[in-house]
């Protein structure tokens, strides 16, 4: 096991070297950001020159590259192009918000889709059954973005009507009180998290009902009943231990996609995270900052990767890598 | 089917899985339809000595894809909702920028046909979503046929040629699966797109042909070891030969499945991309787009935001229902139940 992680280790670096000469390459050559500075008349030929000296644009793009990586690692992806503000004070902030509304779908996810999975699998064909699996193909062909507004449209009606005040449909925070702090903060990610987890709950339930399905008709659950053991005993340690194997390493596969359901759900609910500061600076065509943030999101999915496949490993040990 | 499948519930770009792709494994098929009543009814002929009509293994495909009721149902409204897409210019009411102060912010209503109101300048939504069908449905046709074009290209000769291509090709594309998505269209509509649905449709494909690729690639890797393409290179075909006519048509399962799904996906992610204000500009209508237009009005006029958002649902609903039933029809073996 312990070689397998070692090895496992040392095989992402070159897949994150790879991943950020790929992010550089293709932003830079895509967008080329003298091009839009000439074509502000706000933008003197002087800070042309300082910003193209500074960021050494007059280079080729592996010359850059090299740059790039060496003001990524020593001071931390160093500037924007048109501001001083340092890229990772910026990235400090914002990233811990997002991590809050990812983490919290992601829990809300797991949770609710093996609760339904499961109950969907020991229910085969029942109308529970039926009305999940139905429910988790509405899941998958809705738009993310318009279900978020469809609720904030609601909760703002609610509020205007009746006053009362469920949830709130944008910001982080509305006071700084410390003692209700926490619960604010809940109140405010309550929509945007429920938005986030749609589509992973629909996955999750799949998912789960299939292993359960499976594992459930196998023969040491036939061992396990045969012997008199209760049925729910046969079911939860029995069964869904074993169930549950895929659905902890498709859940740790899935940050790629609820950090982009997080850009979403992030823009409409005006959460200062990860998304919005992407959006922004990708409408006043700041690369540096966007490689940035592509870098370090490509970072941790490859991080999760990792721990799907040493949690994979850990918890089903037919598996063996050595 | 061993081997093939191994891609299958792999991550697409977006980390979105492929519907009911936990289902590969299932045993629960219905008794009720399918391979066991053709087999039925072969037994049959031949006990009352009647004459066997042979039918291709297509045919046999199309019988279990008729009879999955959802299947067809969902093909038949989506034929109908693609179709008035595709006739915009003659189904809908009204031009989709035609300006018209006197009917701004009429509510749904069968008075002159504003089915789905009207927004702040009088434009009919009902015409502004028929034409914002159309581009949708032509940016996912593109992107479809582009990626699986890309997808099988690539599979098949990583699969068929093993060794280091394999591994290079396969390398590669893990590594596009490493770089998060919808940030990566974003970043490349942003600088690339200009607001041309044909653009956009090209940078969506450019990134969807992964999950297909590792598809194809596991079919090849098991089907070139077949006794069938041994005959085939004994009897001098060369390796495009084998690999397009004999090969492929055998891989064609998934293939399609897959590509009917990514129809969906594609107008998905084109939907959030043009909301996001990074996909389809202006004048060209969009799903997404007309959905952010109506969301700072949302408030008065919530028939903006509503009526877009469940086409869309409506449209993606219903592939994925086709999406399961050719899975069902073409690969038996995998068969899931809706």
């Amino acid at each position: 096991m312990f070689t397998f992680i070692l090895r496992r280790l040392l095989y992402s670096i070159p897949v994150l070297v790879a991943a950020s000469f790929l992010i550089f390459a293709s932003v830079s050559a895509v967008g080329s950001p003298l091009q839009e500075l000439r074509l502000n008349p706000l933008i003197s030929e002087q800070t042309l020159q300082n910003i193209t000296e500074r960021k050494h644009l007059d280079e080729p793009i592996p010359v850059r590259y090299v740059y790039w990586v060496q003001d990524a690692l020593t001071d931390k992806f160093g500037t924007p192009l048109f501001v001083q503000t340092p890229i990772w004070d910026d990235l400090t902030r914002v990233i811990p918000h997002t991590l809050q509304l990812v983490i919290m779908a992601e829990l809300l996810a797991i949770l609710i889709g093996v609760l339904v999975g499961v109950y969907s699998a020991i229910r085969q064909y029942s109308i529970f059954d039926y009305s999940a699996t139905m429910a988790s193909f509405v899941g998958f062909a809705m738009p993310a973005f318009w279900l978020a507004l469809m609720l904030q449209i609601l909760f703002t009606e609610v509020f205007l009507n009746s006053g009362v005040r469920v949830f709130y449909t944008s910001g982080l925070n509305s006071s700084d009180n410390t003692c209700t702090f926490c619960v604010d903060r809940v109140q405010h990610l309550a929509i945007p998290v429920i938005v986030l987890s749609v589509l992973s709950i629909a996955q999750y339930t799949r998912y789960m009902r299939a292993s359960m399905l499976e594992v459930i008709n196998s023969d040491y659950i036939r061992t396990a009943r045969a012997k008199g053991l209760a049925e729910t005993r046969v079911t939860l340690r029995h069964a869904l231990r074993n169930a549950l194997v895929p659905v902890v390493t498709v859940s740790a596969l899935n940050f790629g996609g609820l950090i982009g359901g997080a850009i979403i759900t992030e823009t409409i609910f005006q959460l200062d995270g990860m998304g919005p500061y992407f959006i922004n600076n990708l409408l006043s065509q700041d690369v540096y900052p966007v490689m940035a943030w592509l870098m370090i999101t490509a970072t941790m999915i490859i991080i999760f990767n990792l721990i799907a496949d040493i949690l994979y490993g850990y918890l089903d040990p037919r598996i063996r890598y050595d | 089917m061993t081997d093939d499948r191994k891609g299958f519930p792999a991550v697409d770009p977006l980390g979105m899985p492929p519907l009911a792709v936990g289902d590969t494994a299932l045993t629960d098929a219905p008794p009720a339809h399918g391979s066991a009543t053709v087999s039925d009814e072969l037994a049959l002929a031949y006990v009352s000595g009647l004459e066997v009509k042979s039918r291709s293994q297509w045919a046999y495909a199309r019988r279990r894809f008729v009879r999955h009721r959802l299947a067809m149902i969902s093909l038949v409204v989506l034929l109908v909702i693609l179709g008035a897409g595709a006739a915009a210019d003659w189904i809908a009411p009204y031009a989709y920028d035609e300006i018209d102060l006197e009917n701004s912010g009429v509510g749904p209503t069968l008075d002159g046909r504003h089915y789905f109101g009207t927004d702040v300048l009088g434009r009919d939504y009902f015409s502004r979503v028929i034409y914002g069908i159309r581009t949708s449905e032509r940016v996912a046709l593109i992107v479809a046929s582009l990626a699986t074009l890309i997808g099988v290209l690539v599979g098949a000769i990583a699969g068929y040629y093993g060794r280091w291509i394999d591994n290079v090709l396969m390398r590669f594309t893990d590594l596009v699966l490493t770089l998060p998505g919808l940030a990566v269209l974003l970043t490349a509509s942003a600088f690339l797109g200009n607001g041309n649905q044909y653009r956009v449709a090209v940078i969506l494909a450019l990134l969807f042909w992964t999950t297909l690729a590792r598809i194809v690639r596991g079919s090849f890797l098991s089907l070139r070891e077949k006794e069938y393409v041994e005959a085939a290179r004994a009897a001098g075909s060369g390796d495009l030969r084998i690999m397009f006519r004999h090969i492929l048509p055998n891989a064609m399962g998934p293939i399609i499945v897959n590509a009917t799904l990514i129809i969906g996906l594609a107008i998905l992610i084109e939907a959030a991309l043009s909301f996001l204000g990074f996909g389809i500009q202006p004048p060209t209508p969009a799903l997404g787009k007309l959905i952010s237009d109506g969301q700072d009005v949302a408030s008065q006029f919530w028939w903006l935001v509503t009526f877009p958002g469940l086409t869309i649902v409506l449209i993606v609903l219903c592939i994925n229902f086709i999406g399961d039933g050719l899975r069902d029809a073409l690969d038996p073996t995998q068969r899931t139940r809706a």
